[in-house]
């Protein structure tokens, strides 16, 4: 299993590349440049700060540059967050974007999983009728309509939560950017599950377990949860991307100080430096994640070994 | 009279179906004694396995009951679903056609049976592992202690379905249902099931419900018999009595549908068709960097020379090596040796060079249900070769031949504008047989085509294909693990094991005295030798 992951994290290398290569270039083409601001500066001082951060350079040779500094850990520094480097302000950003990331995957599998098994069982009731119905909107609409419709509804109209802001994290922060973030994946996650359960109860061993004699409640706690939980678990891969890119969405409409904001904010501003960075930083995540999950899932599976 | 083990009476089985109203059993009665074997026969669909199923309350929500199902007098339909969990897996247990996928894949086998225990014993613990190891020592499970922390697919498909006999015999039952018990598995390792099956149920006094298509076993199994068809009982008995003087016409058909006859023999000049010197097939199993792969060798150099007119079959289990060697012989897998049709050498030819070649050598898969196209028509499906190597028909002259593949396998022509979901499996088999057909093949190679089917329908299949040969002077390469069939059909025979012939010869010859061991195991195994046909 070691030497499975070693390989998976040297086949890493050249996904990494790509992102990088193509986030690098796509980011150069675009208009404008890290300096343009209202007021055009003088030349010199422009030349001076295209010097100083290596601007004035052929592409070719900033992007082989930056792929050295790369490989000592060097993300460069911020151009607009003047006296932070881009790892500074990643280490600051990424606790927050974790909280609210982790919060939601666990909200998103606290829920979905136990809507789809209700549902599975309750095949074609009314239960399996309101949990699809809800869970077939939940997926059709998007999460930047949902968390300001959130914000009107509880945060101004009903004034229970804040509608926006950090506070350091606390708990009434913390639920609108959550929930927002995750209704997407719970209603992913609930339609997976009903639909493995289904199957998974329709199966041989299923029929084994009841001629055996135990009870409905022995038959789907021992038997047909693990093996229709597999589908799921290899869905987390996709689950935790989808919540990282919707977080650079929520993080932005909810002023939250995760990477997200840094992402969009630096997009704007063509902070180069920091786009990639938080690139680079969210792409080895996800290929890790996924990695995490591979082995999550042959420890829930006895059919799958990685030996080689 | 003494109250019968369990007693079917007036059983019929509904089921609610979105369009309408199906009645998969009618007016079924029949009862078993104590420690007797009742066989219930029958063809796919004729709801056989229905009144077993409604015995275990297991039967899916839609089905409606009525009649009454008593097990030593008490009514199991009218039954509380808890009463009913006491009496399953207690003191009535039940196995399955299915080994491969009726264990839970991600238990340990061991848990899996101790499970029963727990649930009707209350047995826990050592005492409970220890009740297991005796167990799997009884249905012939080597090793045991090793065996308990197997998972399903550590096993064969013949171990697990002893371990479903083991979980079965748990709770010593007073009725054994076994529903196609042996269907799946090879004949050697079916008759092994059976002898265990009889063996245990001398040992713990038990009566079997047991359930097939398979009039073979039925002979040597069982006391007495139930024919059922399309729902209905049509005839029982005593086994003996019943397959000596058989009252209802289904049943005598049955009984015929065992294959017959023999194939007439091709003149010593017949030119030779196909050859084939050293033929070789190896898979990798595991491919290493810098290391060397290791390869697993499923066919080890085999000889055969087929005649034109000749069909030449190749018996074995599965893993023998039988398809492999088939598809190596059309170029359908890379092999090595020689392999030659009539006067061309197949080996170096790439794909676009044996083009021409395949019109004239053909094959038909096992498979009836997989091996057609669902979305295309039966005219698209049969037509779709003559595209590749007639483009130069007309769609009219497409069509014209491709409704005369159809009526060669006794097909309204008028059909090729529906879709292989619309037909039978025997149907099935004959699609594939005329989309071989269409392109006026010379040799045919028929892998399992009748195995998937029905005795009775089996035996359509293999009359249509003996027309053919006839009429066409066709060459056949006959693969199947059914010796009655292959002893019906072909002029000479070859006993694959592990990848290399065991022994061939002339068909007649071979089956009146083969002189392997093996060969003599497997005819034992699939009872030939007791038959009179």
């Amino acid at each position: 299993m070691l030497s499975y992951s070693l390989k998976r994290l040297l086949q890493a290398i050249p996904t990494m590349l790509i992102v990088i290569t193509i986030a690098f270039f796509l980011m150069r083409v675009a208009p404008g440049g890290p300096f343009d601001g209202e007021r055009a500066l003088p030349p010199e001082i422009e030349a001076n700060l295209m010097a100083a951060y290596h601007l004035d350079e052929p592409l070719p040779q900033q992007y082989l540059r930056y792929l050295g500094n790369l490989l000592q850990g060097d993300f460069g520094p911020s151009f607009k967050y003047k006296d932070f480097s881009v790892t500074e302000l990643i280490l600051q950003g990424f606790p927050v974007s974790l909280e609210i990331g982790g919060l939601a995957i666990l909200l998103a599998l606290a829920l979905g999983l136990p809507l789809g098994i209700a549902a599975a069982l309750n095949r074609n009731s009314a239960i399996d009728y309101a949990v699809m119905g809800t869970a077939l909107a939940g997926i059709a609409v998007p999460n930047f309509v949902v968390a300001p419709l959130l914000a009107l509804v509880f945060g101004v109209l009903l004034g229970w939560l804040p509608a926006g802001g950090w506070n350091d994290g606390a708990l009434p922060n913390l639920v609108l950017p959550v929930v927002a973030l995750s209704i997407q994946q719970i209603a992913y996650i609930a339609r997976m599950m009903r639909a493995s359960m289904i199957e998974v109860l329709g199966s041989h061993y299923i029929r084994t377990a009841r001629a055996k004699g135990l009870s409905e409640r022995l038959v789907v706690w021992r038997h047909a949860i693990r093996p229709a939980l597999l589908p799921v678990v290899s869905y987390l891969g996709p689950a935790i991307a989808g919540i990282i890119t919707g977080s650079v969405v929520i993080e932005q409409i909810f002023g939250i100080p995760g990477i997200g904001r840094y992402f969009v904010q630096g997009a704007l501003n063509r902070d180069y430096t920091l786009v990639m960075g938080t690139v680079v930083f969210y792409g080895a995540l996800i290929v890790l994640l996924n990695l995490v999950v591979d082995l999550l899932y042959s420890a829930l599976d006895p059919q799958i070994r990685y030996d080689d | 009279m003494t109250t019968p083990l369990l007693e079917v009476d007036e059983l019929c089985v509904d089921f609610a179906l979105p369009h309408g109203t199906v009645s998969a059993v009618k007016h079924v009665s029949y009862r078993i004694e104590a420690g007797e074997t009742l066989a219930l026969v029958g063809e796919s669909g004729s709801g056989k396995s229905v009144s077993s199923t409604a015995a275990m309350g297991l039967l899916p929500d839609l089905a409606r009951t009525r009649g009454a199902i008593r097990f030593e007098g008490e009514d199991l339909l009218a039954a509380t679903p808890k009463r009913l969990r006491r009496l399953r897996g207690n003191d009535i247990a039940m196995i399955f056609q299915e080994p491969m996928t009726s264990l839970n894949p991600l238990h340990r086998i061991g848990r899996q049976i101790a499970e029963v225990l727990e649930r009707h014993r209350g047995l826990k613990g050592r005492a409970a592992r220890e009740r297991v190891r005796e167990l799997l020592e009884q249905v012939g499970i080597p090793e045991p202690e090793r065996r308990l922390d197997s998972y399903p697919r550590e096993l064969s498909g013949g171990q697990r379905q002893r371990v479903m006999i083991a979980m079965a015999l748990a709770c010593e039952p007073k009725l054994l249902i076994a529903d196609e018990p042996t269907t799946a598995l090879d004949v050697t390792v079916q008759a092994q099931i059976l002898a265990l099956l009889k063996d245990l149920q001398q040992r713990y006094g038990m009566a079997i419900l047991f359930i097939t298509h398979d009039l073979g076993i039925v002979r040597h199994f069982a006391d007495r018999v139930c024919v059922m068809r399309q729902g209905e009982l049509v005839e029982s008995g005593e086994t003996r009595a019943l397959f000596d003087a058989p009252r209802h016409d289904y049943t005598r058909m049955l009984i015929d549908a065992e294959p017959r006859g023999r194939k007439t023999p091709v003149t010593e000049d017949a030119p030779m068709l196909l050859e084939a010197h050293g033929v070789r097939v190896r898979f990798p199993l595991k491919k290493r960097l810098f290391r060397p792969s290791t390869y697993f060798e499923a066919v080890r150099g085999i000889e055969l020379a087929i005649r034109r007119g000749q069909t030449v079959g190749i018996v074995g289990e599965s893993g023998s090596g039988k398809s492999t060697l088939g598809r190596a012989l059309l170029r359908l897998l890379d092999s090595r040796g020689d392999i030659r049709f009539e006067d061309t050498a197949l080996g170096g030819l790439d794909s676009a060079a044996m083009r021409p070649l395949r019109s004239r050598m053909q094959v038909v898969f096992q498979d009836p249900f997989g091996s057609l196209s669902p979305r295309m028509t039966v005219g698209e499906i049969v037509g779709e070769g003559l595209r590749v190597h007639a483009p130069e028909l007309t769609a009219r002259e497409r069509d014209a031949r491709v409704q005369e593949a159809l009526g060669e396998v006794a097909l309204d022509p008028a059909m090729r504008r529906r879709y292989p979901h619309e037909f039978s499996g025997g149907q099935r088999q004959r699609i594939a047989i005329a989309r071989a057909l269409v392109l006026k093949p010379e040799f045919l190679l028929l892998d399992e085509p009748t195995s998937a089917l029905d005795r009775s329908v089996q035996a359509t299949v293999i009359e249509l294909l003996r027309d053919l040969q006839r009429r066409h002077g066709l060459t056949y390469l006959f693969i199947s693990h059914d010796l009655a069939v292959v002893r019906a059909l072909a002029d000479t025979v070859l006993v694959m094991k592990q990848g290399e012939v065991v022994e061939q010869g002339d068909t007649q010859a071979l089956f009146e005295a083969p002189r392997e061991a093996y060969t003599r195991e497997l005819m034992r195994a699939a009872f030939l030798d007791a038959q009179t046909a």
